[in-house]
């Protein structure tokens, strides 16, 4: 049973302040300067401090690719990434494919297959398909559900989003 | 009029989910928010002896540790903690309430701070000290101590005497084991403090659900809370009854009046919920012809040391086929884990599996091909109670199936086809779920520029809602598609029930139909009071809203734009609230169908088991999207596939401790698993399951998968592999 005269718990700051470190990264073209903790993942940063939800967390174990954005042009799990390693680097996240409120050839693929359901994956699938294609390696579908590989989809929306890609890679 | 029902419309929240616009419920903020990060138990029993919190407490930046000590109060009573859709029998869990340890992974603390990282590390910090008590985990241990259950159907006839007169049997054993839902979203709740209230954005299935839970169990008035699931990451079941991390948020905001964000770990959602395990026994018994005469059908399914969950396994043996005899039994079995709970398709996923299995194993032991034993035992009637389905094209599924599938060109024989290195196989099997309804309320407004809201409590939690709403009222209110906006996922909008079942889109639809005619009938009456109105003396069944007017629905003719109507009478906003209910209809038994046909590729040396392969043709009633109904099968089908193959929640019966409580051990299907999937909808016309014709497709697209997917790889290999999944050390093991 709860006691009722145990008060609320505060804490006394005793330990020493966590020590924050000066982070710019150009975040979908825009520089962003960031005082933030060494342990902080990239993830977190640009959910909890940047505001940009878009970036999914499915695992944060570097599982699942929910949370995949664009380094410097590159897919990689955002979640295994601390942000004051990427000091001065250039991410894309799924915020930032659209131009001008025209979609992406993949988002807007990704729609007309319907390749997704209840789109949580989908932010990571689609940064790892533009990844994918500009990297250009991948062509035949075996190769391209290989390379998809990293990014769970429990809702199976799979052939769709192999269908989705096949389509934007043919347009661009 | 109809011209968006029944098309492969896209999704109208298509964009924001490409955008990454659409918020989930980790995704709101507020100024004042706090993080809270959970401490839980690694006993599976016993009491909580010593919890110190004074390391935790030093950290800069924490707020403070929350236990069963300090919490603000919260009701004493089972009935506050039970929600819609809680077992009758039992006492739900109560988070943080007391020294009580009741399975691994139960949240003994929560910690408050400032940042994400900080609550995490401090949680890390938090030591407690457990008398452990003995615990019971292994359902095989305890197979036979299990309580009886009442049985879904009266057994017919003597089925022991007639199995043991049977020309051909069969009788084995089928074992599933615990199945965790996995939805990529992580269950995260953040409570908005506001001055005493409180709007909790959740991941849920039913905002309502969690909304009378949190009103019982802090004892609020009703309008201190409102909870908020705009989006959903997928749910498969696992959001129907409220999680304890929504209980937790809102606890934590009481605690220090902040608002507070609790996202769990993707280790700590393994004890939310997840499918039981099972060990069903099945014996068929039939005459030479293939007609059956016996069906025998036990089931062992689990539960917790608290709350009495089970769903029927045995209840889909007792509909699906003609037999002279039948009888079913079910025991449950209680261990000491987290009461499981609904997970797609719930119990016919699995009864369906053994039972399918079952039939493909009777079929070679008849040397009969496996569809003409299913078409001998073919029944226009639920076996169970005689009564005649209101609708079943099952004989059309098998047809399309099998022509599309290419199944005259099988060769009987195991091992019999191949190429290079892997022998090829051929599986089928049927699925079958029900088609249900659920009272509902809708609330449409529509305003005179042409645009109309639509809003009900219900969810999207892929399924699709949001689009077939938007279908329904553009199809009823005729109107564009962009002229329709919706509002669900909001405890405040018009009374909705849980998302599950495979019942929202009958319900919802239905309901939209009931509100739009209102509608219709309040625009008719105004548009009856303009001068030589070509409408006076037509009742709302004459008329028809078509192309932004009101019209005659014989020719269409004389037809009137509603803005004018709404124009003339002065109004620019006609809002109705309708609340649907359906008539039982007990003349009929009401189920949707399936006819599942994989292909299999397993190397001859390694064992590795591919699915090329699935058609998997449906026969569900009318169809309101051909693209996300498509969507639904096919996530259905996927998995049918991890069933089959990949999924298991292993446990340490030593620590009572699930050992793969992750998306890396726990195995589901990736991309590269997954190889063609053709879904067909067979026609299906139904005039009494509802007044729109619909079943649902939610669950139906697993059911008959895991069977159809085990019986291909008996034909590859000739190795009957009872117990899922199918993985290739299975294969070559000895039996
Ligand atoms: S959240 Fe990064 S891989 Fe899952
Ligand atoms: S769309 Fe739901 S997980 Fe991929």
């Amino acid at each position: 049973m709860a006691d009722s005269n145990t008060p609320v718990a505060k804490a006394s700051p005793r330990s020493s302040p966590m020590q924050q470190i000066s982070v710019a990264l150009t975040v979908n073209g825009v520089r962003r300067e960031l005082e933030i903790a060494p342990w902080t993942t990239l993830l977190d940063a640009l959910r909890e401090r940047l505001g940009l939800t878009g970036t999914k967390k499915g695992c944060d174990h570097g599982q699942c690719g929910a949370c995949t954005v664009l380094l410097d042009g590159r897919p990689i799990n955002s979640c295994l990434a601390l942000a004051v390693m990427q000091d001065g680097s250039d991410v894309t996240t799924v915020e930032g494919l659209a131009r001008d409120g025209t979609l992406h050839p993949v988002q807007q693929a990704f729609i007309d297959h319907d390749a997704f359901q209840c789109g949580y994956c989908t932010p990571g699938q689609i940064c790892s398909a533009v990844g994918l294609i500009s990297d250009g390696r991948a062509r035949t579908r075996a190769e391209i559900r290989e390379a998809m590989s990293g990014n769970i989809c429990r809702c199976g929306a799979y052939p769709n989003i192999i269908a989705a890609i096949e389509e934007a890679m043919k347009a661009t | 009029m109809t011209s968006y029902i029944g098309t492969a419309t896209s999704r109208i929240d298509g964009r924001d989910k490409v955008t990454g616009t659409a918020r989930y419920a980790a995704e709101f903020g507020a100024p004042d928010l706090a993080y809270a990060s959970l401490v839980t138990s690694p006993i599976a029993r016993g009491r909580l002896k010593r919890l110190d919190v004074t390391a935790a407490l030093k950290v800069q930046g924490v707020i403070t540790v929350l236990s069963h000590q300090n919490r603000p109060s919260m009701a004493d009573n089972d009935k506050a903690y039970k929600d819609q859709v809680a077992p009758r029998n039992g006492s739900p869990f109560r988070p943080l309430y007391d020294d009580g340890i009741k399975f691994s992974g139960q949240p003994v603390a929560v910690v408050l701070a400032e940042d994400l990282e900080t609550a995490s590390y401090a949680a890390s910090l938090v030591h407690v000290a457990y008398d452990e008590e003995p615990h019971v985990t292994d359902i095989t241990r305890q197979r036979y101590n299990g309580m009886a259950l009442k049985a879904p159907a009266k057994p017919r006839g003597d089925a022991t005497k007639a199995f043991s007169e049977s020309d051909a049997r069969h009788e084995a054993d089928y074992f599933v084991p615990i199945e965790h839902h996995n939805p990529m979203e992580l269950y995260a709740s953040t409570a908005i403090w506001n001055d005493g209230r409180i709007t909790v954005y959740d991941k849920t299935q039913g905002v309502q659900n969690v909304h009378g839970y949190l009103c019982g169990v802090f004892e609020c008035d009703p309008g201190d809370i409102r909870v908020m699931s705009p989006y959903v990451g997928g749910a498969f079941g696992s959001g129907l009854r409220p999680p304890f991390q929504v209980a937790l948020a809102v606890l934590a905001a009481r605690a220090i009046s902040r608002s507070v964000r609790l996202v769990l770990t993707r280790q700590q959602m393994y004890a939310i919920g997840y499918r039981p395990a099972m060990i069903q026994r099945i014996q068929l018994g039939a005459k030479a012809d293939g007609s059956l005469n016996a069906i025998s059908h036990d089931a062992v399914t689990s539960t917790s040391e608290y709350e009495d969950f089970h769903r029927n396994e045995t209840t889909w043996s007792s509909l699906l086929y003609r037999s002279e005899t039948a009888k079913y039994d079910h025991k449950l079995v209680r261990l000491d884990l987290p009461t499981g709970c609904d997970m797609r398709a719930p119990s016919a996923a699995t009864g369906v599996y053994a039972l399918e299995a079952a039939m493909d194993e009777l079929a070679e032991a008849l040397k009969m091909d496996p569809i003409e034993l299913r078409l001998k035992c073919y029944s226009d009637r639920d076996q169970s109670n005689g009564l005649p389905f209101s609708s079943k094209n099952l004989r059309e599924c098998y047809r399309q199936g099998a022509e599309t599938f290419g199944w005259s060109r099988r060769n009987p024989a195991p091992r019999s086809m191949r190429e290079g290195h892997e022998f090829i196989g051929w599986g089928m099997a049927t699925g079958v779920w029900e088609a249900l309804q659920m009272p509902i309320a809708v609330r449409i407004a529509l305003t005179s520029n042409g645009h109309a809201e639509v809003s009900c409590a219900t969810a999207d939690i892929g399924t699709g809602t949001y689009t077939i709403m938007a279908q329904v009222a553009a199809d009823m209110l005729g109107l564009p598609l962009e002229a329709i906006s919706i509002k669900l996922g909001d405890s405040t909008l018009p009374q909705a029930p849980v998302e599950g079942g495979s019942w929202m889109a009958a319900s919802v639809s239905n309901g939209i139909v009931t509100t739009s005619q209102a509608i219709r009938d309040d625009l008719l009456k105004l548009a009856q009071r303009l001068p030589g109105s070509p409408l006076k003396g037509r009742s709302g069944d004459e008329v028809v809203l078509a192309n932004g007017a009101i019209a005659l629905k014989t020719d269409g003719r004389d037809a009137t734009a509603i803005a004018d109507v709404m124009r003339s009478a002065g109004i620019d906003r006609i809002e109705r609230e309708e609340r649907t209910t359906f008539a039982k209809d007990d003349a009929h038994a009401h189920n949707t169908h399936s006819a599942i046909f994989a292909e299999v590729r397993v190397d001859e040396d390694i064992g590795v088991i591919r699915v090329t392969r699935v058609v998997s043709a449906v026969a569900a009633g009318r169809i309101l999207n051909l693209k996300t109904a498509r969507s639904q099968i096919m996530g259905g089908v996927v998995w049918g596939m991890g069933m089959a193959l990949h999924e298991e929640t292993l446990i340490d019966h030593r620590f009572g401790r699930m050992m793969n409580a992750n998306i890396a051990e726990y195995h589901v299907p990736v991309n590269a698993d997954v190889h063609d999937v053709d879904v067909i909808f067979v026609d299906e016309q139904d005039e009494f399951v509802n007044p729109m014709g619909i079943k649902g497709l939610g669950e139906i697209g697993i059911v008959g998968v895991p069977a159809a997917i085990a019986n291909a790889v008996y034909h590859a290999t000739g190795v009957r592999v009872r117990d899922l999944p199918i993985t290739l050390d299975k294969l070559t093991r000895k039996a």
